[in-house]
């Protein structure tokens, strides 16, 4: 037994030692020296990984299940050898979005959605508690081995030693992460604790293994012949593990605790913070590839030779085989090393808990918090009152964790309680990589998704393990809910025969994934989405040459230099200044300006980006040249990109193809009206040019020609402003009282002289009194004249008969124009109402432009009427709109 | 000088009557035809040394009208010369293609049409004149 002073003592001493190297490493870092600017602490800080669960909990599981503790570390072996460039991947995009979490990640790749980053948050918060309690147990427990004060259950609750752990590494954590609000995401000092932490572990945790081995035992030879000769520890040592259990190897178990422990590593938020958002520099992530795998190797190496030394020296239920790294020692009198030993899984507890409660503070601050600041319109100063959020959920996560452990901890094993946590994590999986991988992944699918994944998760997974250690009814496991038995959690839907950790796994992350592609599939993302998915899936692809180029430019430093004086003194800096200058004068030369003439444009600065790669490398100068200028975030190749690949914004392609098409086809036709008038105008005027001697009345006849088409040309380009305004809904459309019977006067009028050339007769039929009616008088008048021209044009001459009949009912007002003239064939009823398509037989077409008729139905829609036409070949046509007396003023669409 | 006969194909009433001008000012004899259909009859049975030969027209459009008689054996001696509102490349092409001898777009300049039309009619005419 050691006495609690020197425990408590040794604790205190080692956690200021890490206070003293993160203030260290701060200081480097502000000074500009980053103490963990190398891949070995990278590594290191990886180690966090390792927790009081590999520490204490990983020997209790070699302990009666053998080799099966190893799942969990395979699981990360196999990730940083087969998912480092899904890693990297990870580390490029953060470092250019400036991701600061694990929710901010998922967040921004669906287009930065709140929603998504609330949930995420909310998961990994409910999600991780369960690993929160496994610390303080495991320290707790070791804490009463270590002093021989063994936790009275009926004892107060100011004197439960694992609410004061969990208290004071509250307050450590506190005083360690949260002494001031960073701007940034990094957080040095940290990393550089945790680095150490993972040294200290590592080399208590194997300072127990070689004293197990060698000091109790004759070497691992020795401890594995015994065991083998040990008929109740035999079984240890074969993969058919579970000691007295089912003798088969649960090949799909195996799997599906390598697979958890696989997306662990990559999504636990304390590995997203470490590995992802610590990184400094993402070429460290190629030697951890090999080197992390080797920590873990080393860090098991002891496992199984310690469990099964422990099992030897004390016999079956001698001793609680998760402290045997303290009990081995202590029971041999070696209390240095016990005290080492309590170190190290002090060490791998608190490292756990400082970044694991600093991730997910920054989340809670960032997600949840800061958007219920924002939107209650905060003003003033929010640092103080975030980094007071920050402090109380570090607070509250540690006490949620102490009532956890106090829920479920008594009943099961570290392990087991760890794995409910990784399952929770191993939600964000299908979410992350496929926004990684798949540009159709939508913010929808990603949320429903999570949901289905985490409330399986609760239903299968975090309720039965608070209903088992009696805090809820069990009924609901055991029958079912309401007594369905479809529903019980540890065999949904009748799935039986999985341990319910497989169990879990597979209903939640089947859930997990079929909604997100399923809901994904259903809706094409949207423009923000894509833009997203487009930067992430295709954060490695090369830019093409021109992307640069278009990408429209923002000199930071704005007002406060010349941005070319800025451009040079950069390339000076890392070229210097010979070379620098030489590069400047080539460009000006190659364009033919002086060189402090040059235009610091996009070309240039790529130009200078380009040549600093080649000094400092490609991601450093773009780091360097960004300090100076700022590219906007989406480039022309990237837009045109955007164009190719989103499948809405291409429907939207082919939409605008098509009215691109509509519109050549009008300005073809345009153009092929206007050239018609103008080729007689230039022909007759040539001619009278090529011809002086041409008589008068040969050039009188000409002139008038010319004039004719003239007038036509500006009629012409007067009707084609008018449909073009009208389509485009620009057109300004006034609202007149009108009296449609002066109205109509009017347009006969007007159009009298037209009808006395062709020697016809008008005739207007029309009540004593209409009701006024609210319009744009002229457009009004102008559907009128068209109507009343047409007429003209075509009634025959000299015996030309037109009607013009108005009704009033009490819905609208009618106008018909009745003529005697030739009719419209059937054929051609519709097309009369096309643009440029005129109607009347090859030998009498009449002068028109072709527009009348489709600017007048215009009007008529506009004001909430209908332009027809009704005619029989040879009886003459008749041309009627209608006019309510009351429309909605709705624009009239192209 | 050995009269041409020269047949204007257009459904535009003025321009007919400028380039009627024109072609007669040129010492053509000038027939007139005012859609495809027309224009075709009137080649056949009038076997004209040249056509102007409007592209836009009712009825069969002047590139029809020129596969048309391109594709009678006994019309060989046509010439055609396509006029058209319709400035486009492919517009050109296409009549190139359907075997017209040239092409101008319009507005065109008198005196480039009428230059155009006597290369066309040959040196035959020239050394007349």
């Amino acid at each position: 037994m050691l006495s609690v002073a020197l425990v408590l003592g040794a604790s205190l001493a080692y956690l200021l030692l890490l206070f003293a190297v993160a203030w260290w490493a701060d200081a480097r870092a502000r000074s500009g020296r980053s103490a963990i600017g190398n891949a070995w602490v990278y590594t290191l800080s990886m180690g966090v990984y390792c927790t009081a669960w590999t520490y204490f909990g990983s020997i209790g599981r070699a302990a009666t299940s053998g080799l099966w503790f190893l799942p969990i570390y395979l699981g990360p072996t196999l990730a940083m050898l087969l998912a480092w460039s899904l890693l990297r991947r990870m580390v490029r995009i953060a470092h250019s979005h400036r991701i600061t979490s694990i929710a901010d990640f998922i967040a921004s790749r669906y287009g930065d959605s709140r929603a998504l980053a609330a949930l995420v948050t909310l998961i990994a918060l409910v999600g991780i508690l369960p690993y929160i309690a496994l610390q303080l147990k495991a320290i707790a427990s070791g804490l009463a081995l270590l002093t021989g004060t063994h936790g009275d259950a009926g004892a107060p609750w100011w004197r439960d030693s694992t609410l004061v752990i969990a208290l004071a590494l509250a307050g450590f954590t506190v005083a360690f992460g949260t002494r001031h609000l960073d701007a940034a995401e990094r957080h040095e000092g940290m990393v550089a604790a945790i680095a150490l932490e993972s040294v200290v572990k590592l080399a208590a945790f194997l300072a127990v293994g070689g004293f197990v081995c060698w000091g109790l035992f004759d070497g691992p030879a020795d401890i594995f012949a015994r065991a083998a000769a040990t008929p109740a520890l035999a079984p240890l040592l074969g993969l058919t593990g579970s000691a007295g259990g089912d003798s088969r190897f649960a090949g799909g178990q195996w799997f599906a605790l390598t697979l958890l422990a696989m997306l662990s590593l990559l999504f636990l938020p304390r590995q997203f913070q470490v590995m992802v958002v610590e990184n400094v520099d993402e070429r460290h992530v190629k030697r951890a590839t090999w080197a992390f795998p080797l920590y873990l190797l080393l860090i098991n190496l002891f496992v199984l030779p310690i469990a099964l030394g422990g099992l030897l020296h004390f016999g079956k239920g001698g001793a609680d085989p998760e402290t045997f790294v303290l009990s081995l020692p202590l029971s041999t009198g070696h209390g240095a090393l016990a005290l080492l030993a309590f170190v190290g899984g002090l060490s791998a507890a608190t490292g756990m808990v400082i970044v694991e409660s600093i991730a997910i503070s920054t989340m809670v601050s960032n997600d949840w918090v800061l958007p219920l600041l924002l939107r209650a319109r905060r003003t003033g100063d929010l640092s103080r009152t975030l980094l007071a959020v920050r402090r109380v959920v570090i607070l509250a996560l540690l006490l949620l964790g102490y009532l956890y452990f106090r829920v479920a901890g008594e009943a099961y094993a570290l392990v087991s309680i760890g794995l409910i946590s990784f399952a929770a994590v191993a939600q964000f999986a299908p979410a992350l990589v496929g926004g990684l991988y798949w540009k159709g992944g939508t913010r929808a699918g990603a949320l429903a998704g999570l949901t289905a994944g985490f409330v399986l998760w609760a239903w299968t997974l975090m309720l039965p393990s608070i209903a088992k250690s009696g805090w809820l009814a069990i009924g609901f496991v055991e029958q079912g809910p309401w007594g369905l038995t479809l529903l019980r959690p540890e065999q949904l839907f009748g799935l039986s025969g999985l341990d319910s950790l497989t169990h879990a796994l597979l209903w939640s992350l089947a859930a997990n994934v079929g909604f997100y592609v399923v809901v994904s599939l259903a809706r094409s993302p949207n423009a923000r989405e894509a833009a997203q998915a487009l930067r992430f899936v295709d954060v490695f692809r090369e830019r093409g040459p021109d992307a640069g180029d278009a990408a429209p430019l923002r000199w930071r430093a704005q007002g406060r230099a010349e941005p070319l004086a800025e451009l040079r003194h950069l390339a000076a800096r890392f070229l210097g200044a010979e070379a620098a200058e030489r590069l400047f004068a080539d460009v000006a030369r190659q364009r033919g300006v002086r060189v402090d003439r040059l235009a610091p444009d996009a070309p240039l600065v790529r130009h200078v980006q380009t040549q600093l790669a080649g000094a400092i490398g490609s991601a450093s100068a773009q780091a360097v040249v960004a300090t100076v200028v700022e590219q906007e975030p989406l480039a022309r190749a990237d837009l045109l990109r955007l164009l190719d690949e989103a499948s809405q914004v291409r429907a939207l392609n082919r939409q605008l193809e098509s009215i691109d098409r509509l519109k050549d086809d009008f300005m073809s036709s345009v153009t092929h009206e206007l050239r018609t008038p103008l080729t007689s105008i230039r022909a007759f005027a040539e001619l009278m040019r090529d011809d002086p001697a041409m008589d008068a009345d040969q050039r009188q006849r000409f002139v008038a020609l010319i004039v004719d088409e003239s007038e036509r040309l500006s009629r012409l380009v007067n009707q084609v402003l008018d449909m073009a305004k009208i389509e485009s809904g620009s057109g300004e459309w006034r609202n007149d009282v009108i009296d449609l019977r002066e109205l109509i006067a009017r347009a006969v009028q007007t159009t009298s002289q037209l009808f006395n050339e062709r020697g016809a007769t008008v005739t207007v039929e029309q009540p004593e009194h209409v009701p006024t009616l609210m319009a744009d008088r002229d457009r009004l008048l102008q559907v009128l004249l068209n109507l009343l021209s047409n007429a003209a044009k075509f009634v025959p001459q000299g015996e030309g008969r037109v009607v013009v009949a108005l009704r009033a009912d009490q819905r609208a007002a009618t106008i018909e124009v009745r003529d005697n003239g030739p009719g419209v064939p059937p054929e051609q009823q519709l097309i009369i109402f096309e643009k440029f398509r005129q109607g009347g037989s090859v030998t009498n077409r009449p002068q028109g432009t072709g527009l009348g008729l489709p600017i007048s139905r215009k009007i008529v829609e506009h004001f909430g009427g209908r332009l027809w036409l009704a005619s029989r070949v040879g009886a003459g046509a008749t041309f009627g709109f209608d006019l309510p007396w009351h429309h909605d003023d709705k624009e009239t669409g192209p | 000088m050995t009269t041409r006969h020269v047949l204007i194909a257009d459904d535009e009433a003025n321009i007919v009557i400028s380039l009627e001008f024109l072609m007669k000012r040129e010492g053509h004899r000038v027939s007139i035809a005012r859609d495809g259909d027309a224009a075709l009859a009137a080649i056949r049975a009038e076997r004209p040394d040249l056509v102007l030969l409007d592209v836009m027209m009712p009825g069969k459009s002047g590139f029809e009208v020129c596969q048309a008689v391109r594709a009678d054996e006994s019309l060989a001696g046509v010439k055609i010369l396509m006029l058209s509102a319709k400035g486009r490349d492919t517009d050109l092409a296409k009549g190139n293609a359907l075997g017209a001898d040239a092409y101008m777009t319009k507005p065109f300049s008198t005196r480039e049409l009428a230059d155009k039309v006597r290369e066309m009619l040959g040196p035959a005419n020239e050394a007349l004149r």
